[in-house]
């Protein structure tokens, strides 16, 4: 598909120069990429420890492992770290970066500098945050007012951390945004692009309008507690509900920042491990975009019950209602893309299919929230802990591992135990079902979120999601420790292992510095897998 | 114990159906498309490395049925919970009116006859009641499961709900919205009592009817505060800890706060653990004590502090 050569003399992998300020002056997407990866692995990690936390002192009706305050700091940082420190950047920042370039045969982003300048202000939003945890917010990671503004606990300091962070999301998404209009290759018109290119595109449009809504929204609350300004609380004539509106303006778009990505991650994995071309393409491609748009649309299906008037919730129901169309038109184009294929169980392609499995679940149960009369019962009980879990570790989670299970050789140059990963894929695909589907039973039973302690009639079910959260966490570890110790390993990976018609496996694994020794030109689209009959489209 | 709660209220058996109707639906898709998932793993895996596959881009049939039948069905069931809800926040005329207050971490109820409740909230089997809410402090949200009804309450605007019970018997009432140390303590039950048992309990002598209670002497006042105020759920009288210390022997008693000071437990000490209980806080407790600041007057006070004393 693509014409280039690549002159073996001259290849140095983009890995080979050593030293701090190699990695810290980088302006290379492939080392940016590594860099968001390392650190949004790490805040993954960290939180997730967290959450073991939770579910061990949930275990028991009573509060027996720690005070119901450390408990509600423990979902406060587990919640606002998953989210804006590891979910938010996640595969865009990551896998975003180390892709886009290699996929539109780029050399690069288009603007190098501002992609290392968008890591720095990552950092520092991390560092903040990471001092505010010396004496660490119980708002939970919403930070509804009118408690946030008169809890004693050190709101400001996080809530300016992620406030930040939010300029690191801008920049990145622009970055993106002109690089995919500018920079691809000769002949990579729009629909040949890979649909990874197409979700990152979205996102990234995403990233640019929402994320300053939640940054003035933060600063407005930062502005409440230290300067006195009565935006929300009521008692200095604010509306606490225009907090949870500008809030869920920013917040529900960024639900499909955090899984656009994924699900451009799975259109990518599946076609490859199925030999067959991606079924719909162009159905899939602009359901993003489609869902990108309507995304901005549904903040208020949040507020179902805040106290928003019969009207606005009706129209915002409707509007929900809506969003799953294109969601599910993409799940049958993935499921059809099966059909008559030569399709190999890897590892990724276990992720994917794990994916499509578990974000079905996800989005069905978001049906039962999306209807008025059944969010009443449902809203803020464990029904929504589970809905959300179940898109964003059965999606957007498992969409990341695929991610890292499939690009790893190009990435790294090196392999990875594969028995190791199918083993630590079953765990986690086991231990995440044991962990959240009994909590859509706790829901519906009644049992709220946030709840330190609670009555006795829950702790069966309860006692069953800790059992789950540890099989879960092993299947974690054990993919971690496998991934860790196949850099250590001696197996270099091919070119292209998986037969892959994606521009980035033409190149060596790991690319070299600038990916192509000559601009590629392409003259036909991503996904020309199968024996295409004489007369081409 | 069942899928879903018992149905209490007019409203529930409804919701019940528009929850019933998602699961069926939801049930058969999830069905369908993990069964044709399998399928196709198994039967389309590959057996061999140079197994050919056909070129197949999409089908515009299959899209256009997949996206008009989930269309349909989506709007079926927006405009079946649609009608429900509309149900739900349309109160009877004939409704009577109950005040719901929410505050860090208890409910008061005041109803239309002038009788006060805490904790507690009684209502008469098969009569519409509207709760007319309001927030003291931050957020809340009034939530009894086995009548599917939800509201957030806020402070500084009213909100509503409504409903019929229609079971006697007593039921869990949460607090949803997440609202600080004590959120998961603040709790209270519904108690359905049958037309007749409520009427014996709207003729019956409520605490806040000054005339009665004033002719107690103040130690009995107290024992009858720290049953109908809600202290028993929290403070024993046999020495045993459940939530917070002990009323017996409490007075006189020197002990420990958290950041290390000392205390004698006087008249002092108990009146600013009743009005100001989260300024200082006994060592091996949570600060989850709300305050009773205006839902007590300074006599109430002075009647638990001598009902405190009497128990050595």
């Amino acid at each position: 598909m693509a014409n280039h050569t690549i002159a073996n003399n001259v290849y140095v992998p983009f890995l080979e120069q050593k030293g701090f300020l190699s990695w810290f002056l980088t302006t290379d997407h492939k080392r940016i990429g590594i860099l968001y990866l390392i650190s949004i692995s790490l805040f993954f990690l960290i939180a997730g420890i967290l959450a073991l936390l939770m579910r061990f002192e949930l275990m028991t009706p009573m509060s027996d492992f720690v005070s119901p305050h450390t408990y509600n700091v423990l979902f406060t940082l587990h919640g606002s770290l998953m989210v804006f420190f590891f979910i938010v950047p996640g595969l865009a920042a990551s896998f975003g970066n180390f892709l886009i370039p290699l996929m539109i045969g780029a050399p690069d982003v288009a603007f190098p500098k501002l992609n290392l300048a968008s890591y720095w202000i990552y950092l520092v939003g991390t560092i903040i945050t990471l001092y505010a945890l010396l004496s660490p917010a119980d708002t939970g990671w919403t930070f509804y007012t009118p408690y946030s503004a008169t809890t004693d606990t050190d709101v400001v300091m996080i809530t300016f951390g992620v406030f930040v962070l939010g300029f690191s999301s801008i920049l990145t998404g622009m970055n993106f945004i002109v690089t995919i209009h500018k920079m691809r290759a000769p002949g990579m018109t729009w629909h040949r692009l890979p649909l990874f290119i197409w979700a990152s595109y979205a996102t990234a449009v995403l990233q640019l309008l929402a994320t300053p809504v939640v940054g003035i929204t933060l600063l407005m609350l930062i502005a409440e507690r230290s300067l006195g300004v009565g935006f929300f609380d009521p008692a200095k004539g604010g509306d606490p509900v225009l907090f949870q509106n500008f809030f869920w303006f920013y917040s529900h778009p960024a639900v499909y920042i955090m899984i656009i990505p994924a699900m451009g991650v799975i259109s990518e994995i599946i076609p490859v491990f199925s030999r067959k071309p991606i079924f719909g393409y162009k159905a899939i491609a602009y359901s993003s975009l489609g869902i990108a748009f309507i995304s901005f649309l549904v903040w208020a299906h949040h507020m179902f019950t805040s106290g928003i008037s019969e009207v606005a919730a009706t129209i915002f129901s409707f509007l929900t209602f809506l969003v799953a169309i294109p969601t599910a038109i993409k799940v049958f184009n993935w499921i059809a893309t099966l059909y008559k294929g030569s399709i190999e169980l890897h590892s990724a392609m276990l992720y994917a299919l794990g994916f499509v499995f578990l974000f079905t679940i996800g989005g069905l149960t978001g049906v039962f929230l999306g209807a008025l009369a059944a969010d009443i019962h449902l809203h803020d009980t464990y029904f929504v802990v589970a809905h959300m879990h179940y898109v964003m570790i059965g999606g957007t989670v498992m969409g990341f591992f695929g991610a890292l299970h499939f690009w790893y050789p190009k990435w790294f140059g090196k392999m990875f135990n594969e028995s190791v990963a199918k083993l630590s894929w079953f765990l986690i695909f086991v231990g995440f079902n044991v962990t959240f589907f009994p909590q859509f039973f706790l829901g519906i039973q009644g049992m709220p979120r946030r709840y330190a302690t609670y009555p006795e009639e829950f702790e069966s079910l309860m006692a069953l999601s800790t059992y789950g959260s540890w099989i879960l966490g092993l299947g974690v570890l054990i993919m971690t420790v496998n991934l860790i110790k196949g850099l250590y390993s001696t197996e270099k990976a091919p070119q292209n292992p998986y037969g892959s018609l994606s521009l980035e496996w033409q190149v060596p694994s790991p690319p070299p510095t600038l990916n192509f020794e000559e601009i590629p030109t392409v003259t036909d689209w991503t996904y020309g897998y199968g024996k295409k009959k004489e007369v081409d489209a | 114990m069942t899928w879903i709660p018992e149905a209490a209220s007019n409203l529930a058996g409804k919701v019940d159906g528009v929850i019933l109707v998602i699961t069926l639906i939801s049930i058969f898709f999830f069905v369908l498309i993990s069964a044709v998932l399998i399928y196709f793993a198994v039967k389309y895996r590959r057996r061999r490395d140079d197994e050919e596959t056909p070129y197949i881009t999409g089908s515009e049939p299959l899209e256009i049925i997949w996206t008009v039948i989930p269309s349909i069905l989506l709007i079926l069931l927006f405009v079946y919970g649609f009608v429900v809800y509309k149900e739900m926040r349309t109160p009877p005329k004939d409704a009577v009116d109950i005040t719901v207050t929410g505050k860090q971490w208890l409910w008061t109820f005041d109803y239309y006859n002038g009788k006060k409740t805490l904790n507690e909230l009684y209502v008469r089997q098969n009569r519409p009641v509207r709760m007319i809410m309001r927030a003291d402090d931050v957020l809340h949200s009034f939530f009894i499961p086995q009548f599917r009804v939800k509201q957030d309450i806020l402070p500084g605007r009213y909100t509503q709900l409504w409903f019929t019970p229609t079971k006697v018997g007593t039921y869990d009432l949460f607090c949803a919205e997440y609202c600080g140390t004590g959120h998961s303590q603040m709790l209270a039950k519904v108690i359905v009592l049958s037309p007749e048992a409520y009427d014996i309990w709207e003729k019956g002598i409520g605490v806040d009817e000054g005339a009665n209670v004033a002719s107690l002497p103040p130690a009995e006042l107290g024992a009858k505060i720290y049953k109908e105020k809600g202290c028993n759920a929290c403070h024993s009288i046999d020495g045993s800890v459940v939530i917070g210390p002990s009323f017996k022997g409490l007075y006189g008693k020197t002990g420990v706060f958290e950041d290390g000071s000392s205390y004698t437990a006087d008249e002092n000490y108990i009146m600013k653990s009743i009005l100001e209980p989260q300024e200082e806080i006994v060592e091996g407790f949570q600060p989850v004590m709300p305050s009773f600041k205006g839902i007590l007057s300074d006599d109430e006070v002075t009647a638990v502090i001598a009902y405190i004393k009497t128990l050595k």
